[in-house]
């Protein structure tokens, strides 16, 4: 995702003279570094300082830029927190945040570089559009959009490196604020978005083969949600599960919140990280897995609750 | 030039008349810095297109800026009368989409990382546009303005002029009773890497040659001696009239000391 990211702002900043990236002492990989040596000007370095790295993206955006503000998503969203909140969403400045590793993808550096309240402390402030891309052909289709988007403020949740492409084949470009189908046909519909995605594939996989269809839908935009979308899902299925890698206070109570709203009579599950300091080191899986999101314990629940 | 004299008294009575509408009102903080923005806005600023930008980071100042983009027109009569109110557009800090209001202020220490920003984004356009900052003595305790102020003079941001008003008072307390270790302010500015001057923050010949002095080439701060609540002797030096509005004969009273300036 982060290449995939860099590759994308590389293309578009090359064409686009007002594109400028603020990074915070990252060090800035392939296309990044490539950028910065033929772009000096707009590439600037803040260094160990979050808080200026997003009032000055303010600032340049105010006067007409686009920046993009990147680092470790918890130095993105948590340190500079009331910058994000004043700065870019009060006064409603199309700037993206860019928070790379979301969720627990740090997985062997500890709680304090693990985003893990980042889409839940994201979706609650006014104006903020919360992304978060399932692989990396979502990633390049966000950032295309968020470079000369005019609705206003984004975090955009990216994971790390490595992740599978799951969207190649699917019909449906991505589209802000809508809902995308990766599998469908089940009759069991899970709801995800973000790098556990490619888990939920695999989940769903292994549930149809042993008889339990499954769909599977991807959330790309958090916030504003495609509650249409969402309930046309629940509609169409007789019982929905949410997994997210985040607290409990994001997508699963939305969708909890929306199936009483428009009364939905099948079941809905929710799985998410603990809402809890893990103190775990190990792989992503292995954090995952200590969080209770594994696919062992998730097919178990859902074997339990849908016989 | 005697004219900011008599601007500064006409913008003091009518904060005053202001005063009177409302339950509180951020009159002192306005008077501290009554002086420096006006010869900033009326006399330094470039207001033929592009514009210089005023951005007034101590938010809790704006009473000032009001009456002054008021009486350019920039902001209406109406919208003075209408302060604070459901049916006006000014509240008791400036909200960017405002007409002359540069950023949304309040939240202390954020101003300058912002004024950075645009700063910045006026050097990449190759424009002369500069960017007057006025910052509180007390929001400076806030990390993020050292933050700022190391990265405008990493960027060396000749085009940034950040204006201390240094009236010596946080919300608390004297700032150099409760932190001493605040002081000195202008060798931890020289050491940042910007260009410092100090003046008398109410005289505007002071606050006009500490302004010019700056060399274009890195950011600069003025210091400026300041007194809260100056022009009305009850309200100097008084915390209390932080937030207040003056009962009908503090008015009163406040007005004559404010014609006799």
């Amino acid at each position: 995702m982060r290449n995939r990211f860099a590759e994308t702002f590389f293309e578009i900043a090359t064409n686009d003279s007002r594109q400028c990236m603020i990074v915070a002492d990252i060090s800035p990989a392939g296309s990044m570094a490539r950028f910065r040596d033929e772009h000096p000007d707009r590439f600037i370095n803040t260094g160990v300082a979050e808080q200026v790295m997003i009032g000055m993206a303010a600032g340049m955006c105010q006067r007409g830029l686009r920046p993009f503000a990147y680092t470790i998503a918890t130095f993105a969203l948590y340190r500079p927190f009331e910058m994000v909140r004043d700065d870019l969403c009060y006064q409603g400045l199309p700037v993206t945040v860019v928070g790379i590793g979301g969720g627990v993808t740090y997985s062997t550096l500890g709680a304090t570089h693990h985003a893990q309240e980042d889409v839940a402390i994201a979706m609650s402030v006014p104006r903020l559009n919360v992304l978060a891309p399932c692989d990396p052909l979502e990633v390049e289709a966000m950032t295309r959009w968020c470079a000369t988007q005019e609705i206003g403020p984004v975090y955009l949740r990216l994971g790390k490196a490595g992740e599978p492409k799951l969207t190649e084949h699917i019909a449906q470009p991505w589209e802000f604020g809508r809902v995308r189908w990766i599998r469908t046909g089940g009759d069991h519909c899970i709801i995800t978005y973000g790098v556990i995605t490619k888990m939920v594939v695999d989940l769903s996989e292994e549930l149809t083969s042993s008889g339990i269809s499954t769909s599977v839908l991807t959330v790309p935009t958090l916030k504003p949600l495609d509650y249409e979308g969402l309930a046309e899902a629940l509609k169409s299925h007789d019982s929905v599960t949410v997994i997210e890698e985040c607290v409990p206070r994001a997508l699963g109570m939305e969708v909890q919140s929306l199936a009483f709203r428009i009364g939905y009579g099948g079941a809905v599950r929710t799985f998410s990280l603990q809402d809890e300091f893990i103190h775990c080191y190990g792989s992503h899986s292995d954090i995952l897995q200590a969080h209770g999101l594994s696919l062992d314990r998730i097919i178990e629940g859902f074997k339990m609750q849908t016989k | 030039m005697t004219d900011s004299v008599s601007r500064c008294r006409r913008y003091r009575r009518r904060i005053l008349d202001i005063s009177q509408r409302v339950t509180a009102l951020h009159i002192a903080p306005a008077f501290s810095c009554t002086e420096l923005v006006d010869v900033i806005y009326n006399e330094t600023m470039r207001h033929d297109a592009p514009e210089d930008i005023f951005l007034m980071s101590k938010g809790h100042g704006c009473m000032i800026l009001y009456v002054i983009l008021a009486e350019r027109g920039i902001l209406s009569d109406e919208d003075l009368l209408s302060y604070c109110t459901p049916s006006g557009r000014l509240g008791a800090h400036p909200d960017f989409g405002t007409p002359g209001i540069a950023a949304s202020t309040g939240s202390l220490g954020h101003g300058l990382s912002i004024a950075a920003g645009q700063a910045y984004a006026e050097f990449l356009k190759g424009s002369h546009v500069k960017t007057f900052c006025v910052v509180s003595d007390g929001e400076l305790q806030e990390g993020s303005s050292w933050e700022a102020m190391m990265m405008s003079a990493n960027l060396r941001l000749g085009n940034l002029t950040m204006i201390v008003d240094n009236n010596d008072f946080s919300g608390l307390e004297r700032m150099s009773i409760g932190h001493p270790a605040f002081y000195p302010l202008t060798q931890k500015f020289e050491s940042f890497g910007w260009s410092v001057a100090t003046c008398d923050g109410h005289d505007a010949d002071s606050i006009r040659t500490a302004l010019a002095s700056s060399d274009g080439k890195r950011p600069h701060a003025v210091v400026a001696t300041t007194v809260k609540g100056k022009g009305v002797s009850f309200m100097e030096h008084e915390n209390l009239w932080h937030y207040r509005s003056p009962s009908q004969a503090e008015y009163a009273q406040a007005i004559r000391e404010v014609e006799q300036t």
